[in-house]
């Protein structure tokens, strides 16, 4: 008795193979992963001005009541160049941007700006790249969403795309 | 013209194999004799064949009118690459692979001259029934020789990670592995249904299960140094579910060639063998299933196209579920084989069995998981390395130690008088495990696999001791050169495991860089060409104390289709390989250079050889005693 149900075992095993298999065919695979930070505080912490006489930028200013757009970009950073004409168009609509400089030198800056536009209300220094892997991110350019109360709601690893526009403005206006 | 031709040839091989599998399992006025069925898998063999040449010679003359040169060719590419680029796709693949089961139906049918004749024909029905619904899925979702209209003026290319010898070499052997077990799935279908489960099946299906596995070998240990130096990433297997997808059916064929041997020699484990003969082939099908459909996510990112995936699970759950239920149904009536004591080969044996079928199991469970628990609780994971290290490294090391004892001991019976030889590898594998706990850096799982694998270098030649050399049968030479062979592989992934140094850094040109002995000075970066590519070439002299190489990695780019890849420039010595990867420029003038010095890592892909041709001098040795009986009547 028990060796017939042994014997039927594999034919189980197939049939609960090719269920997982078809649940998965009927359920594409999502290759995106979701940042752990989403839905978190953003860390503590206060970063120097990265062009002298530009305000400075901490934890607090992004806790003030306005949703705003984190954008982790450097002078150095090909990708950022191509994102720049994005966040400017963002700013025209309405939209808060603050940056977090990673690694970056004054007068690289400065230049980078005259080439590019200036879309960043404040502007932080990060020289040590310390507050880009407290927000878990790990290269440039990555953008984060953060709404009123200093609360991580979007993750975006990479360059802007034009296509991305509408998510971002979306993703801000729903962090009211 | 040529397209249509393999098209036809297509068509024409499906007819016959629907018409096969008729005279084997049709109504009973329908059934053929076994010289008409052996005749129609000769000619369907040929067709595929056929096909196969015709689109390989679509692919030579790079004909853009034919879509899938179109998408997947280049003019300027190589002639070389322009050939093997015919499977460097997912329709060109496939053609292979139902080229080499048409193949493998029609060497079944030459070949088995002196197999029960009803078996035959069963598995002849059943090796036509796995063509059918192959070719169906070729031609109705995947036919690779669809027109373009109008032509294509250029071609995309192919891309350039596979622009490469290991191209060339990889798939096919891979996919003879692969679609070689199909002709043991076969037979024992066949077996199944007449019930004539014995000694003389097992001898039938010895040098498919050996021929399959040799080629298996051969892919994985080609395949694994392909993506060790084109990959760039200096590592030499990542527990990528793709690579799992040609371990399993390697594991389960392992242990299929080790019982078959038992069913052969003592008639034993009868119903075992069977069961493993249709794992094997399955597991090639679940592996096929795996990187064709894009279902997990894998460095061999194909196109993923649902509907191809939807056909191809519908083919896996018809043969492996028949099979399995065929096998359910009857394996109950299989007579038991005669007994066996714990001390005895065939206890040995079930041993290497037992071990392998679990470390199949553990490599299954965790190339599926993530899909189990996402399908049921929702969230995603990944398993990685550190699983499949910690619970199949210690099984197979296990299993080493059993290949050391196992050969020893006689069939049936055995006092264990011949054990007491092991005392002196003993003595060997416990002094370097003992060097490597004190003396090298690195876990103990690694050290310990390099103790053993010292013990099994020297006890693989045991069964050697005694016997005449010249007289000692080529099968049991295959037998020591394969055991010894997987010695030199553990030798060398523990101690490049453990001993492997890296350097990550930015250098300016002039600068030195020491990694392990060696010193490497930074001479220069150059701008390169070839026949597609433009690249940047680093040259740096390495130095080990005396003597001086010249290794030049490149980061080359290549335009159709436009691609950076990282050419590795590695120099062999005998104690190891130095491993150079140049990166990209700094802002100020420096170069990343990654470089690793990675010793005893070439004893891994040197195992993999020795087990292969192991396994090439058994099939050389049965196939001599074949010809010599035949000879004697």
């Amino acid at each position: 008795m028990s060796r017939n149900w042994l014997r039927t075992l594999p034919v189980a095993l197939v049939a609960l193979v090719v269920a997982a298999l078809v649940w998965r065919l009927a359920n594409p695979p999502d290759a995106t992963v979701e940042s752990e930070m989403i839905g978190k505080p953003v860390p503590a912490f206060a970063l120097p001005a990265a062009v002298p006489g530009s305000p400075t930028l901490s934890s607090k200013d992004l806790a003030d009541g306005t949703p705003k757009i984190v954008n982790f970009f450097a002078s150095w950073c090909v990708p950022c160049i191509g994102e720049a004409p994005l966040l400017t168009e963002l700013r025209q609509q309405g939209v808060h941007i603050v940056g977090i400089a990673v690694r970056d030198r004054p007068q690289d800056l400065a230049q980078f700006f005259a080439q590019n536009g200036n879309p960043f209300e404040r502007i932080g220094s990060d020289r040590q790249s310390g507050v880009q892997l407290a927000f878990g991110s790990s290269g440039v350019p990555e953008t984060f969403v953060v709404d009123g109360h200093g609360v991580i709601r979007m993750q975006h690893i990479g360059p802007i795309e034009p296509d991305d526009v509408p998510g971002l403005i979306e993703a801000v206006s729903q962090a009211r | 013209m040529i397209a249509e031709a393999g098209l036809v040839a297509l068509w024409l091989a499906a007819a016959l194999a629907l018409l096969q599998l008729f005279l084997a399992f049709g109504p009973a006025p329908m059934r053929g004799g076994t010289g008409t069925l052996r005749s129609i898998a000769i000619v369907e063999g040929l067709l595929t064949l056929f096909a196969m040449a015709m689109l390989m010679l679509v692919f030579a003359r790079t004909d853009l009118s034919v879509l899938l040169v179109a998408e997947n060719s280049h003019s300027a590419k190589p002639w070389l690459y322009k050939i093997a680029g015919a499977w460097g796709n997912h329709e060109g693949s496939m053609l292979l692979w139902v080229t080499i089961l048409g193949v493998a139906g029609a060497a079944l049918a030459i070949f088995s001259r002196r197999m029960e004749e009803k078996t035959l024909t069963a598995a002849l029905g059943s090796q036509g029934a796995l063509a059918l619904g192959f070719f169906a899925f070729l031609l109705f979702s995947s036919n690779p020789f669809a027109r373009l209209n109008p032509p294509a003026l250029e071609g995309r290319g192919l891309n350039p990670l596979l622009q490469d010898p290991g191209l060339v070499f990889h798939p096919p052997t891979l996919y003879l592995g692969y679609v070689g077990l199909s002709v043991a799935f076969s037979l024992a279908v066949g077996a199944l249904i007449t019930g004539r489960v014995d000694s003389g099946l097992a001898k039938a299906m010895q040098p498919w299960v050996l021929g399959a596995w040799i080629m298996l070998t051969l892919g994985i240990t080609a395949g694994s140094y392909w993506a060790y130096y084109e990959l760039g990433w200096g590592g030499w297997w990542f527990w990528d579910p793709v690579e799992n997808a040609s371990l399993m059916p390697w594991l389960a064929a392992t242990a299929l060639l080790h019982s078959v041997n038992v069913l052969a020699a003592r008639d034993s484990l009868r119903a075992w063998t069977m069961m493993l003969a249709m794992v094997a082939f399955s597991m090639s099908m679940v592996g096929t299933f795996l990187v064709r459909s894009g279902v997990l996510t894998s460095v061999h990112a194909f196109a993923v196209d649902p509907s191809r995936g939807t056909f191809l699970l519908a083919l896996l759950a018809i043969y492996v579920g028949a099979a399995f239920a065929l096998f359910a149904l009857r394996s109950g009536k299989l007579a038991e084989g005669p007994p066996f004591e714990l001390a005895s080969r065939e206890a040995a044996l079930v041993g290497n069995n037992l071990l392998l079928s679990v470390i199949l199991g553990v490599v299954f469970v965790g190339t599926l998981y993530p899909l189990f628990v996402e399908a049921t609780t929702g969230s995603k994971l990944s398993v990685g390395a550190p699983y499949f290290d910690t619970v199949a490294g210690p099984l197979a090391l296990l299993l080493a130690a059993l290949v050391a004892v196992g050969p020893l001991l006689n069939w049936r019976r055995d006092s264990g008088e011949r054990l007491k030889r092991l005392a002196v590898p003993g003595l060997v594998g416990v002094t370097v495990a003992a060097i490597a706990l004190f003396v090298l850096p690195g876990g103990i799982l690694a050290k310990a696999g390099l103790g053993i694998a010292a013990m099994l270098a020297v006890a693989a030649f045991l069964p050697l001791l005694g016997r005449r050399l010249l007289r000692t049968p080529l099968t049991t030479w295959g037998m020591v050169v394969a055991h010894f062979g997987a010695a030199v592989a553990i030798a060398g992934m523990s101690a490049s495991t453990m001993m492997t140094k890296e350097v990550l850094t930015a250098a300016r040109p002039g600068e030195q860089i020491s990694v392990g002995p060696w010193l490497v000075e930074f001479k220069s970066v150059t701008p390169t060409a070839g026949p597609n590519w433009t690249a940047l070439e680093a040259e740096l002299r390495a130095s080990p104390g005396s003597g001086v190489s010249v290794l030049k990695p490149q980061a080359r780019f290549y335009t159709d289709p436009p691609t950076e890849t990282t050419e590795s420039a590695i120099e062999t010595v005998l104690s190891g390989q130095l491993y150079t990867v140049l990166g990209r420029a700094a802002e100020d003038g420096r170069w990343q250079l990654r470089l690793w010095w990675k010793p005893l890592v070439t004893l891994i892909w040197l195992g993999g050889a020795l087990i292969a041709l192991g396994g090439a001098l058994a099939l050389g040795g049965r196939a001599w005693r074949g010809w010599r009986k035949e000879r004697e009547r």
